[in-house]
């Protein structure tokens, strides 16, 4: 047998994992952009094909499974490669969660579309959903390119995701202490930003994978977290809404 | 000596490498090896998408569903072929990306990116115009050619209502040509979700104008149409033309599809249901009534629930997407109820000014 031969081969299985990932990340970002694109439209048909693609992502992440269980049992991988290999493992997971997020928020889209909310709302839920699709694609930028210099940035911008989802849980708070009947789409709307901001912290969590899978070392653990919508209270209608 | 120059200009082209192509082209050139990894990125790329490093893989960078089947084709099956791709963060792009083996049998691919972002809006603008054109001017149109039809008939010696007739005319007559300005602006403006010009509007006079402008139109179907103007102005902002537009094209709407209900009632009363106080418009027909699977899709361009239908009454399938479009624009709604059976009704809500 050709060592030369089972090296090429190695080398090859590794760089089809990191294509799949690719892949998978590419197609979490499309499933992410359309389903907020069809809460802001209102758009139902868009959401059922979301809702749809969302199992591709769930083939992708077994598939990753099982090939780099097989990788890491054929070829017992040290270093940098047991590395890639558990860094896909981990990102696949990841972006598998990102699509479940996805596919959550499309399934809100009916309920939504029915009662139509104040743009200033969607306005606010399109910001979010802009920074945590910024920084999904920054990190598999980062991945593609392996130059983690832009990660502790990257890291930086979550506090902007979390600082806009607790604004917006205050203005959907204040619409459903205004008037009853803006309950059951506003809670629809809170999971909807809830599961955008989760997209981000998936985002991070890729973004600390992929820098450990290339300098070998762990981020930083201290995170500022700005999601201070556990101790919002909103004053009864009429008192304090300004 | 045919030859001779044949061979002096292969000399000067060979001379010419790959990479100095590349950098004269204006457009995104990258190329790639038979893995797909990025051996060579033009000036034009780096400017585009920043630095992409010597043995990126092009398909981990442009991550699209689309981008992967066609550098899978690409690479495997030695396939050319192009997709339209789209960025939307941070800023929103979109290119025509082609790819192409190059070279004899080096195993080396061009991924040439065409910059179509402008184009595709100008693109979109066009189709939008001519679709939107056509219907707008013919609304006015069949109301013009209807009072022609009265002057030269039934209303030949009466003198009154030949001054009535001329001056809704008139006005029509205007409202047409400022239409031809509005949808060029209308076109341009379509991308932005909002319109900042607000006019305060009396939906009571506005709503009551189109009743009369429509009078023929509906006497032609045998439709009744019920209104009764509230007593004090009740006023929205908005661009006047616009909700006119909006209250044409449901009221041809209920007059052609409620027809066999014979009467259109017309109600203008304020709604609380939303965050803000808002007016409610309603149209109720007494037709035929929609089937619930397609009351959430009757807003969408073109569709139809019955093409023969459609056909028949001289629908172009934009009526409903104008309305939806123009109360977007207003932070306005059009809420449809509807069961079989038992008519329909179009509601327009709108924030009280």
């Amino acid at each position: 047998m050709n060592t030369r031969h089972i090296v090429r081969a190695y080398d090859e299985e590794l760089a089809t994992l990191g294509n799949r990932i690719a892949a998978m990340g590419g197609h979490a970002e499309r499933m992410v952009d359309e389903a907020v694109a069809a809460l802001i439209n209102g758009d139902i048909a868009l959401a059922r094909k979301v809702i749809a693609d969302d199992a591709v992502l769930d083939e992708g992440e077994r598939w990753i499974d099982d090939h780099a269980i097989l990788l890491i049992a054929r070829r017992q991988p040290m270093a940098d490669d047991l590395r890639e290999i558990v860094g896909a493992i981990r990102i696949s997971s990841d972006l598998e969660r990102v699509g479940d997020l996805g596919k959550n928020i499309a399934k809100r889209v009916v309920a939504i579309a029915e009662t139509r909310q104040p743009v200033q709302l969607f306005r606010g839920i399109e910001a979010l959903a802009t920074l945590a699709l910024t920084q999904l694609k920054q990190v598999l930028d980062i991945y593609a390119s392996r130059s983690v210099g832009a990660i502790s940035f990257m890291r930086d911008r979550d506090g902007e995701i979390d600082a806009m989802y607790t604004s917006l849980f205050r203005e959907l708070l204040t619409y459903m202490m205004e008037d009853p009947r803006n309950i059951s789409p506003c809670t629809h709307l809170l999971f909807c930003a809830k599961n955008i901001e989760r997209i981000g912290d998936h985002a991070t969590n890729i973004a600390e994978t992929v820098y450990h899978m290339v300098t070998g070392e762990q981020l930083p653990l201290e995170r500022a977290k700005g999601d201070r919508s556990h101790d919002v209270t909103v004053a009864h209608a009429g008192e304090g809404t300004a | 000596m045919p030859e001779a120059m044949a061979h002096y200009d292969d000399a000067a082209v060979d001379a010419l490498s790959a990479r100095d192509l590349a950098a004269a082209v204006p457009d995104p050139i990258v190329i790639l090896d038979a893995r797909g990894t990025v051996r060579y990125a033009n000036e034009a790329a780096v400017a585009a998408f920043g630095r992409i490093p010597q043995g990126t893989v092009l398909a981990h960078r442009f991550r699209t569903p689309d981008m992967q089947r066609l550098l899978a084709a690409l690479l495997k099956e030695g396939r050319a072929g192009a997709i339209d791709y789209g960025e939307r963060v941070p800023i929103e792009r979109a290119f025509r990306i082609s790819a192409m083996p190059v070279g004899a049998g080096g195993g080396l691919f061009m991924v040439h990116f065409k910059d179509q972002s402008e184009t595709r809006r100008i693109d979109r603008m066009r189709a939008d115009f001519i679709a939107n054109a056509s219907h707008e001017l013919r609304t006015p149109l069949a109301s013009i050619s209807g009072f022609i039809e009265t002057l030269r008939g039934p209303a030949r010696n009466d003198a009154k209502a030949r001054d009535s007739f001329l001056e809704i005319m008139q006005a029509q007559t205007a409202r047409m040509a400022r239409l031809i300005d509005d949808l060029l602006t209308l076109s341009r403006i379509e991308m932005k979700p909002h319109l900042p010009s607000r006019d305060r509007v009396d939906l009571g006079e506005t709503v009551a104008g189109v009743v009369d402008s429509l009078g023929h139109l509906a006497a032609e179907y045998g439709v009744a149409v019920a209104f009764e103007r509230p007593a004090a102005p009740v006023l929205v902002s908005g661009n006047r033309d616009e909700l006119i537009q909006v209250f044409v094209n449901l009221l041809e709407n209920a007059c052609k599809y409620g027809q066999s209900g014979g009467r259109v009632d017309i109600a203008i009363a304020p709604a609380e249901a939303g965050p803000v106080p808002e007016v409610a418009v309603t149209f109720r027909d007494w037709g035929p009534g929609i089937a619930e699977e397609h009351i959430p899709r009757i807003t969408e361009r073109f569709y139809r629930i019955d093409p023969e239908t459609s056909r028949v009454k001289n629908g172009t399938g934009l009526g409903l997407a104008i309305v939806k479009h123009i109360l977007t624009r207003h932070d306005g709604r059009l809420v449809v109820r509807s069961k079989p059976g038992e008519g329909a009704s179009f509601i327009v809500y709108l924030p009280a000014a």
